[in-house]
């Protein structure tokens, strides 16, 4: 590596090269992306528990659910990157490829799910999370697999597969929590208080997905509320909980407006990237 | 891209035979049906190969391997292409894939355990009396279980 200077290297991310990064708002790149950042954020988080989960075979399940999930993010990652290519020449000239899209953005021109960025908590609320998202995700996926976009379409088929063992797993342990002893059915009712108000925005359209679904390439988030209400609920109620009743929903992730915690994980994640730009392994 | 006369895409079938899943190294790419396609354009040869799990590590290792192997046996120019659709399944493992996989000590994929449970032979002692400890195993094709009359652990290979 070439004497590194450290002012050479920080006067490149004074630059706003960085934040021209961003695809224009509502195209199919930005539906994409959206996908990508909901899939790599919780790989992220669920990543975290690697070494602490509660019991080995958890530990392994866990950071098995992470892979699939980052596996989703890059094929999401390529198909945003080969979109924004064609879209318009990217203003460096220099190709988008998924490291850039994941490693240069910034908070703002992320496009997650709040409820993915949220702080593990508890195993409980890591559960509580994994299958409320696992169910969201699940019913998108199988109606994504008929997008007239081949990619997308491909991409859904092949994560599906994956999804329902997540789902399978997270709604096993939301039973044995649940309806387990005093102090783990405590921490899922907890668990629930604290990420309920972050699931109205799965089922809330941003623009690019209201675009999407018109032209057939993407999902109407919003028609897949009542069936996933359903299934959550007819599962909370066998684990003895409930689902909480009117409660504010948040909202923001999609559009780029997050909580406070997304930038601590990006700060780690890009860590090395923005210190040795263009760094390989 | 054209496919090639049969002599040809023979040589370089054999030569596919001889790249293993880094994972389990009794299996060849061939075994685990991951090659999809074999064509060529003058003298540059496309490889096309889908993943078997969406974040499976070994894939990029694969995509390395086919191209060392095939350049050491004269084909230097090698394009390695990936899909997704129709997605891989267990299905494609050939019947010799599966027997590898059991001398190997990997209980193979069983129609009878689409989803895990309990009662997967043990590739040790052929026993049915055995429990699914999780699963998520080593690798994300493979489930962990432990037989209850060897008592010896191993893993299954998921049907996916």
């Amino acid at each position: 590596m070439q004497d590194f200077n450290p002012s050479e290297n920080l006067k490149h991310l004074g630059k706003s090269e960085i934040s021209a990064v961003s695809p224009p708002g509502i195209g199919k790149a930005a539906y994409t992306l959206h996908l990508a950042d909901t899939t790599l954020l919780l790989a992220q988080r669920n990543a975290a528990w690697c070494a602490h989960g509660p019991i080995l075979e958890q530990d392994i399940a866990i950071t098995n659910i992470s892979l699939d999930l980052i596996g989703q993010a890059r094929n999401f990652y390529q198909y945003a990157a080969t979109l924004i290519n064609n879209e318009a020449e990217t203003p460096q000239g220099k190709l988008m490829d998924e490291d850039r899209l994941a490693f240069e953005r910034t908070e703002r021109e992320f496009k997650n799910l709040l409820l993915v960025e949220l702080p593990n908590g508890d195993w409980a609320q890591t559960i509580t999370r994994q299958f409320l998202f696992s169910q969201y995700q699940f019913l998108l996926f199988e109606k994504l697999q008929a997008s007239n976009d081949e990619q997308l379409a491909a991409i859904a088929a092949k994560s599906i597969k994956e999804t329902k063992y997540h789902l399978r797993w997270s709604s096993e342990w939301i039973l044995r929590l649940g309806d387990g002893t005093q102090e783990s059915r405590e921490r899922m009712l907890q668990a629930l208080t604290e990420l309920w108000p972050f699931t109205g925005e799965m089922f809330v359209n941003a623009a690019y997905e209201v675009a999407a679904a018109a032209a057939g390439s993407g999902v109407d988030s919003s028609l897949l509320q009542q069936e996933w209400l359903q299934n959550v609920a007819q599962l909370l109620e066998e684990a003895t909980l409930a689902v909480p009743q009117n409660i504010f929903m948040q909202s923001g992730g999609k559009q780029g407006i997050h909580t406070e915690h997304l930038g601590y994980i990006l700060s780690d994640m890009q860590y090395l990237q923005r210190t040795y730009p263009n760094s390989q392994w | 891209m054209v496919t090639l006369t049969s002599v040809q895409e023979q040589k370089i079938w054999d030569i596919l035979e001889t790249v293993c899943d880094p994972e389990v190294p009794v299996l060849s790419i061939l075994d685990l049906g991951i090659v999809r396609n074999i064509l060529s354009k003058n003298n540059e040869v496309e490889i096309v190969i889908t993943p078997t799990y969406s974040g499976c590590p070994a894939m990029d290792m694969i995509a390395m391997n086919i191209r060392l192997a095939l350049a050491e046996q004269g084909y230097p120019k090698v394009k390695i292409t990936s899909v997704l659709a129709p997605a891989w399944s267990s299905d494609w493992m050939t019947t010799a894939g599966k027997e590898k996989l059991k001398l190997y000590g990997i209980a193979a994929p069983d129609k009878k355990f689409e989803i895990p449970a309990d009662g997967v032979e043990c590739p040790q002692c052929n026993s049915t009396h055995t429990k699914l400890i999780s699963e998520f195993g080593s690798t994300a094709c493979k489930a962990l279980y432990q037989c209850q009359d060897c008592s010896e652990p191993f893993d299954y290979f998921k049907c996916h």
